[in-house]
């Protein structure tokens, strides 16, 4: 190529000058971005090394062991069993389908589980383990691991789950675990992290959910290396969790299991409590329900089964149910009237059958009348008449004040779920919650626990118990939290004159021992362990002018629902208290009828620890007490052999 | 004839020419790629493979394409300064039709033994056309606006199809050291001022055009200048990039981690870590020092190159080799901006040390030329 020479030298200049220039901000930004460098990797160092930490490093909870819940004999109530469950890593697998459907040869694979583990496995890493199948036997799992080699990805992993052994007996004292929802962890202020951990469960009813701080224990941790893809790369270090503590219950299972059977498929409820120490030897609900069928799941056939049963199985009715106490309230009229002294024992009041208040008849429950009655004979043979008469002469408040302080209204420091306080009725409760001025018949329905009282069969326990003892007894169902022995309730003394409770308790032994009482059917003829009670009848209805008119329809005749509920509470033995017991069978009938004979029977059955001799029972009824004992000893053996878990 | 060709009697020639390297330039590049390799080493867990091994190789071979350009005269490379320029163009082109497509973005041709990025070859072909235009250029004529016209439209020819492929980054650093050049070459500040003033009215443009039916950029590079200027937006998202690679930078502190010891890299929280990134992955294990002592090696290699051409009294040659270092500079200044989050993430190498066959190359390549330049400077 031809060209002409050129001015280099001019051009030289030019080119080294503008050469100089653009070196000089080369270097220049250069410096620029060692300034940049510094402030990042020096100034910013701290800071950013504890992110890169925090990228790095991942804390991982470990579930800690829940606390183990036992009877006041050491007999396990609910348990951590080892569940196994059979995990796949997709990346290990290697062709997904093709292990499952061999997996499946082995295993039982349920179809739901199945899609939401498919389903899951789309979303997640594919080197994380998902559970394909859970709860699975011991068997299948051996299989699975005989036939490892074919199942690549598959793993067998053994975790711990809850057990109730006794199974229904406790369901509604112990409760259920299950999986943490999105409620629990609102209900939560600052959730534990723990409940965070997939499957984690805790308390949802009863005494796991009261107790769950204590049960469920203290989470560990492991820090472990992760990539940015979140797969652990290796474990740092590892702190163990703090297992729960341990509960021990003052139920009896011997006893709680006794009741629960003598109960059956009735809609009924028993309390049984120690009068001295206050413990709940037995606290039964029927008919029960499984507490294992909730831990795994319930389906929703088996929920619809207890929901639509019309005697509500779910219910925990000793403490979430308040019935009218019917006259199983007479006590407390009695006590509150030889209180304020406008009685004595001895005093009678004529029953003619019916009282006129205010223009207003109200009946007793015996048309033709009692007669003159004393405080003895009117409890005894439950006379309606004589407590409207001391109810009009003492007034509703001292009556509310009487029950209150025999621990009706009060829902106790007891934990189960749902534990009503009941309802004690006076002037400014109906003022403020009816808006209505509290009139006299009120007073008069009040007296005989009809009305507006209302009282749980725990409550019912607890007054009896105060009444045996004259002590602020309070039910205590945990009787040691980890081996350490809590406080018992005895309670100190009511301030109530022992005189009068004396007379109260000798005609509430009346009530069972004198042929003329309302529960003599159901008396027990051992002289050590005699029994002081009183039966109640709680209307669930109406009873129309009408219909009295035409006599009033028996029990028997009516629908289910709408008979009247049966109450009875008792303490025995009478000289000297050991137990209280309270029975309401939902729709019985008569308290005399349907409640004191249950009574009873738990009464000898926990007084005895065991069955009674049949020498305890009146000659009349041995034979057919013989053919019941011998009944539940079959069902019991039956139910054992079915549930050799049980204790 | 040219100036050249009055001196040639007195350059060196045969195998002699080896003395005459720029011996010091050939040390740096080496120490360079050392680091490269021992970071490439390093990522991959202490492993010679994917990494290391291959770009030991490459490097091999590019010492090798340095010592056969340098050793060929500098006029010949000068005559044939249009012939790469057009073939460049050519490739882009066929990269339009014949392009892999990678990244969102065609970028090159296989063409067996390894992956063509003419946009690569661009970047050298492009100094040593404006270096030859203002070679042939007669001085005073260097400032006439036709004569500014031209070589604005040698730049924005292939800016432009790069521009199309798309690959915003590659075409700005074209567009700069093409502006560059002109720069050096003596065209009249005045030029520059009006670009400078025009440039700021279209960010201004760029910007204001956003949602717009006449919307200027597309939406995921707005997207990366969004993260850019606030990477905290979007830490888990296009964001993370940039915030890792600060946090990578940052945990290094003076004296670093230690060889093999970085977390950010290891772990794979840095993205890129073998390529783009590959600084971060250095400044985690080397600190503040292993960084800076980089930055310093790549600073020496343009003090040397401006040392040289100031020493050459040939206009295209000292074009060339300040060209060639402006294009050196451009590509670790850009990288090292981007992953000190001071610039964009548009994906530029850190020459000689990332992983990468075409840029390092090219790159030697172009530092064949540098040589070539030394060699035969008018003595």
């Amino acid at each position: 190529m031809r060209r002409t020479p050129k001015d280099t030298a001019a051009s030289f200049r030019k080119i080294s000058r503008r050469g100089m220039i653009l070196g000089g901000l080369q270097v220049g930004f250069a410096g620029l971005l060692a300034l940049r460098m510094r402030h990042l990797q020096v100034d910013q160092a701290d800071e950013f090394r504890l992110l890169a930490e925090e990228n790095r490093i991942n804390l991982r909870l470990l579930p800690p062991s829940r606390g183990q819940i036992f009877d006041r004999n050491g007999r396990v109530i609910a348990a951590n069993e080892p569940s196994y469950r059979i995990t796949l890593v997709q990346e290990d697998a290697g062709d997904v389908d093709a292990v499952i459907a061999r997996l499946s040869m082995l295993v039982e694979l349920d179809e739901d589980e199945l899609n939401r583990a498919l389903t899951e496995m789309k979303r997640s890493a594919p080197f994380l383990p998902v559970t394909i199948a859970d709860r699975v036997g011991w068997d299948a799992i051996s299989r699975v691991a005989v036939n490892a080699p074919a199942l690549p990805g598959v793993t067998p992993e053994v975790g711990l789950s809850r057990i109730y052994p006794n199974a229904d007996i406790y369901a509604h004292i112990a409760g259920y675990v299950g999986p943490v929802s999105e409620r629990d962890l609102n209900r939560y202020e600052d959730p534990d992290p723990v409940l965070r951990i997939p499957r984690f469960q805790i308390g949802k009813v009863g005494v796991e959910a009261k107790y769950e701080d204590m049960l469920r224990g203290r989470a560990g941790a492991k820090r472990v290396e992760v990539n940015a893809v979140g797969r652990v790369m290796r474990e740092l270090d590892r702190r163990e969790g703090e297992a729960g503590s341990d509960l021990q219950l003052t139920i009896d299972t011997d006893l709680q299991d006794y009741v629960q059977a003598r109960l059956g498929e009735e809609s009924a409820s028993v309390v049984v409590m120690d009068v001295e120490t206050g413990d709940v030897l037995a606290c039964a609900s029927a008919p029960t329900y499984d507490p294992n069928k909730f831990v795994r799941g319930i389906s929703v056939a088996d929920y619809a089964v207890y929901r639509d049963n019309e005697k509500r199985p779910l219910a925990s009715k000793t403490v979430q149910d308040a019935y009218p106490p019917g006259s199983t309230f007479k006590m407390i009229t009695a006590l509150a009237a030889l209180e304020a002294g406008v009685i004595t024992p001895s005093e009678t009041v004529y029953c003619p059958g019916h009282l006129e208040v205010g223009g207003r008849k109200f009946h007793c429950w015996k048309r033709a009348g009692h007669g003159h009655m004393n405080l003895e004979q009117s409890l005894r043979e439950s006379c309606d008449v004589y407590y409207y008469d001391l109810a009009l002469k003492v007034g509703i408040e001292k009556i509310a004040d009487m029950a209150r302080r025999l621990g009706l209204g009060e829902t106790f420091d007891f934990p189960m779920s749902a534990v009503t306080s009941g309802l004690v009725p006076d002037k400014a409760w109906k003022l403020r919650e009816r808006d209505s001025e509290w009139v006299i018949g009120d007073t008069v329905n009040a007296s005989i626990g009809q009305g507006f009282v209302l009282s749980s069969p725990l409550q019912q326990a607890v007054m009896t118990a105060r009444i045996a003892t004259g002590r602020a007894v309070e039910p205590r169902l945990i009787k040691s939290v980890d081996s350490v022995e809590l406080p018992s309730k005895g309670g100190a003394s009511l301030g109530i004159n022992e005189n009068d409770l004396k007379q109260v308790r000798k005609a509430m032994y009346a009530v069972s021992n004198n042929r003329r009482g309302t529960a003599y059917k159901s008396r027990i003829i051992d002289d050590t362990v005699r029994m002081a009670g009183k039966t109640g009848t709680s209307q669930v209805r109406n009873i129309t002018a009408a219909e009295r008119a035409r006599g009033v329809t028996r029990n028997e005749d009516l629908p289910w629902e709408r008979r009247d509920h049966a109450l009875f509470v008792d303490f025995a033995p009478y000289d000297k208290p050991k137990i209280a017991v309270a029975v309401v069978v939902e729709h019985g009938g008569g308290g005399s009828t349907a409640a004191a004979p249950i009574a009873r029977d738990v009464t000898l059955q926990a007084l005895f620890k065991g069955t009674p001799p049949l020498e305890a029972y009146p000659q009349g009824d041995r034979s057919r007490i013989k053919a019941q004992q011998e009944r539940l000893e079959r069902e019991r053996r039956a139910r054992q052999e079915s549930n050799p878990g049980r204790a | 004839m040219s100036y050249l060709e009055y001196s040639v009697k007195t350059t060196p020639s045969g195998w002699r020419k080896v003395l005459y390297l720029n011996w010091p330039i050939v040390i740096l590049l080496t120490a360079i790629a050392c680091v490269g390799f021992l970071m490439l080493y390093s990522v991959a867990g202490g492993s010679f493979s994917p990494w290391a091994e291959p770009q030991m190789k490459r490097y091999l071979l590019g010492l090798a394409v340095m010592f056969i350009v340098a050793l060929v005269p500098i006029w010949f490379w000068r005559n044939m300064a249009v012939v790469a320029y057009l073939v460049s163009l050519a490739l882009l082109l066929a990269v339009e039709f014949f392009g892999t497509v990678g990244m969102g973005a065609q970028r090159w041709i296989d063409i067996g033994f390894m992956r063509l990025q003419p946009s690569e070859l661009m970047k050298i072909a492009l100094v040593m056309v404006l270096a030859a235009y203002y070679d042939w250029l007669p001085i005073k004529k260097t400032s006439h606006p036709f004569w500014v016209l031209l070589p604005v439209l040698i730049i924005l020819l292939p800016t432009g199809m790069v521009l199309t492929q798309p690959d915003l980054g590659t075409a700005l650093l074209l567009m700069i050291s093409g502006g560059l050049m002109m720069f050096l070459a003596g065209v009249h500040w005045a030029y520059f001022g009006g670009v400078i003033a025009a440039g700021i009215g279209t960010v201004a443009a760029v910007f204001e055009s956003r949602g717009t039916d006449w919307q200027l950029l597309k939406d995921y590079q707005y997207k990366r200048i969004d993260t850019f200027l606030d990477p905290s937006q979007d830490p888990l998202g296009a964001g993370y990039h940039i915030t890792q690679a600060k946090i990578a930078m940052g945990s290094g502190g003076w004296t670093g981690r230690g060889f093999m010891q970085g977390t950010q890299s290891r772990l794979n929280f840095l993205p890129e870590k073998h390529t783009d990134f590959i600084f971060n992955t250095l400044a985690e294990e080397f600190g503040f020092i292993g960084g800076f002592s980089l930055l310093v090696l790549y600073v020496l290699i343009l003090v040397f190159c401006v040392i040289s051409a100031l020493q050459n009294k040939d206009r295209f040659s000292s074009l060339l080799i300040l060209g060639v270092g402006l294009t050196l500079f451009l590509f670790f200044a850009v990288n090292m901006s981007m992953v000190m989050g001071l610039a964009p993430v548009v994906g530029v190498p850190l020459p000689l040390v990332s992983y990468g066959g075409s840029a390092m190359l090219v790159l030697m390549l172009a530092f064949g030329l540098v040589q070539s330049a030394h060699i035969h400077r008018p003595r």
